[in-house]
């Protein structure tokens, strides 16, 4: 019997969100889909500690997240934006840019090579971060969470800035490595086609509130 | 060479007015309206600085460590409130109570250091030092702090999403404002630095201009100057660095989150 990873009782984020009950199982693939402005962000944001529910309570491996260190919370809990900020320097920079903000060591050149090169990112590592496209900071954006060693990604519509075969790649890459690596996978998606398929559960998130829970065999 | 200072009588003093009728002319003759500001300026600085004159006088006729004391607490008070006035507003409670601390400790260290170890004031309270020399550190530091928060403040309203996303990626609030808090350390202390690499060249500074014309042999006021710039630098800096060191914090809640 598996208990769930996150479990929200009641929670709402001032008039945006109010949410009676979730369930995010781990090592699972859970997407929210939904009209935009209706919250999704909002639940990333609550699951990484980012913010705190104004009502309610969020557990977290059946603990109070509110008596969870933020910081050990969100090493382990990792956000990836929907426009991803790059920060000023080289690829490599933004790359490990994580790292440095933990205090730990960086990876080889190589490792970070080899993980542009399968999200079909054609950039030096010496390349100025500030002239990529949006795909591409995007999924800059996604290596530099990736390489960290989360337990959980929460990602904000990965796809949004690229085209349908980027994004497939994208998306086989991700599901690929969280079930390889026993990670835990939320991702917000506006394609409820990519959610069907690799979804184990699925939430569609309508003003604020759960409209439908689907699972997902 | 012992020179004393030409004690000004009133109407030399007079004469120096002069000019003020001659800008005075020259605003009406042009139609620039100032002339209203011009007068309140100049009545303002006479009042102001004959009743400092006069207060000084009886304050080093008559030293007292309370008397000094007070007069201290009262210029460090106002530059407290020089700089939350500077900000009409904008300034959080936690944010003042900052300013409030690390202000007058800063300044006062620095201060003390350079009374006590530095010179070396007898008595420890004389007031013929310590007014002035408080004047000038207090008074610099207060402009360093004003502008190491201004720039601080700004900078986490330009950098949100650097800031969240250090978070997000688990950036402790230090590391994450790390560089928040260099740049407006620099942006606070550059003008006391630029100040340090124009003095002698570009201009000699007030208080050893001063200390010459009442006759103090160059050397001498050099070495004063020289001094009060360490301890200005001083003030400015260790004011400045805990203004940030702990102002930072205020941006953040208990649970690490940006407020």
């Amino acid at each position: 019997m598996t208990y769930p990873l996150f479990y929200f009782q009641n929670v709402a984020y001032q008039r945006i969100l109010s949410i009676d009950k979730m369930e995010i199982n781990p090592y699972e693939v859970t997407c929210i889909v939904g009209e935009s402005g209706g919250g999704k962000s909002t639940i990333l944001k609550l699951l990484n500690k980012s913010i705190s529910p104004t009502k309610g309570t969020i557990y977290y491996h059946d603990k109070d997240l509110a008596d969870v260190d933020s910081i050990t919370h969100r090493r382990k809990v990792l956000y990836l934006s929907q426009k991803p900020y790059m920060f000023k320097g080289t690829i490599k920079d933004n790359l490990i840019v994580g790292f440095n903000m933990q205090g730990i060591t960086p990876p080889k050149d190589e490792t970070l090579e080899a993980l542009l090169d399968k999200l079909k990112l054609k950039k030096r590592l010496n390349d100025d971060a500030q002239y990529l496209s949006g795909g591409e900071a995007q999924r800059v954006a996604l290596a530099r969470l990736l390489l960290l060693d989360g337990d959980v990604y929460l990602l904000d519509e990965p796809s949004s800035a690229l085209d349908d075969k980027s994004a497939g790649i994208i998306f086989e890459t991700i599901v690929d490595f969280s079930l390889k690596h026993q990670k835990t996978l939320v991702m917000i998606t506006h394609t409820k086609a990519i959610a069907n398929q690799y979804a184990h559960k699925i939430y569609t998130i309508d003003q604020g509130h759960i409209s439908k829970e689907e699972d997902n065999g | 060479m012992v020179n004393s200072v030409i004690a000004l009588s009133v109407p030399q003093l007079a004469l120096g007015y002069i000019f003020i009728i001659v800008i005075l002319f020259i605003l009406k003759k042009r139609q620039i309206s100032r002339e209203k500001e011009l007068i309140l300026a100049t009545f303002r600085m006479t009042f102001q600085l004959v009743v400092v004159g006069l207060l000084l006088t009886v304050v080093i006729d008559n030293p007292h460590p309370l008397i000094t004391l007070l007069i201290v607490s009262i210029m460090v008070g106002f530059a407290v409130f020089t700089v939350f006035r500077k900000f009409k507003g904008r300034l959080s409670t936690a944010l003042k109570k900052v300013i409030a601390v690390s202000l007058p400790v800063g300044a006062l260290s620095s201060l003390m250091y350079f009374l006590f170890a530095v010179i070396g004031v007898e008595p420890y309270f004389n007031p013929q030092y310590v007014i002035p020399i408080t004047g000038m550190i207090v008074g610099n530091s207060m402009t360093g702090v004003s502008l190491g928060v201004h720039t601080m403040m700004n900078r986490f309203t330009d950098n949100k999403e650097a800031l969240e996303t250090a978070l997000h990626l688990g950036a402790a609030p230090k590391t994450a404002s790390k560089h928040i808090i260099n740049e407006s350390f620099d942006a606070a202390i550059m003008p006391t630095l630029n100040n340090m690499l124009g003095m002698g060249i570009i201009f000699l500074p007030g208080m050893m201009t001063g200390q010459i014309l009442s006759g103090v042999v160059p050397t001498t006021a050099i070495m004063y100057q020289i001094g009060v710039m360490l301890g200005i630098l001083g003030g400015v800096a260790f004011s400045t660095f805990l203004s940030l060191r702990w102002g930072y914090k205020t941006f953040f809640n208990a649970q690490d989150q940006l407020r």
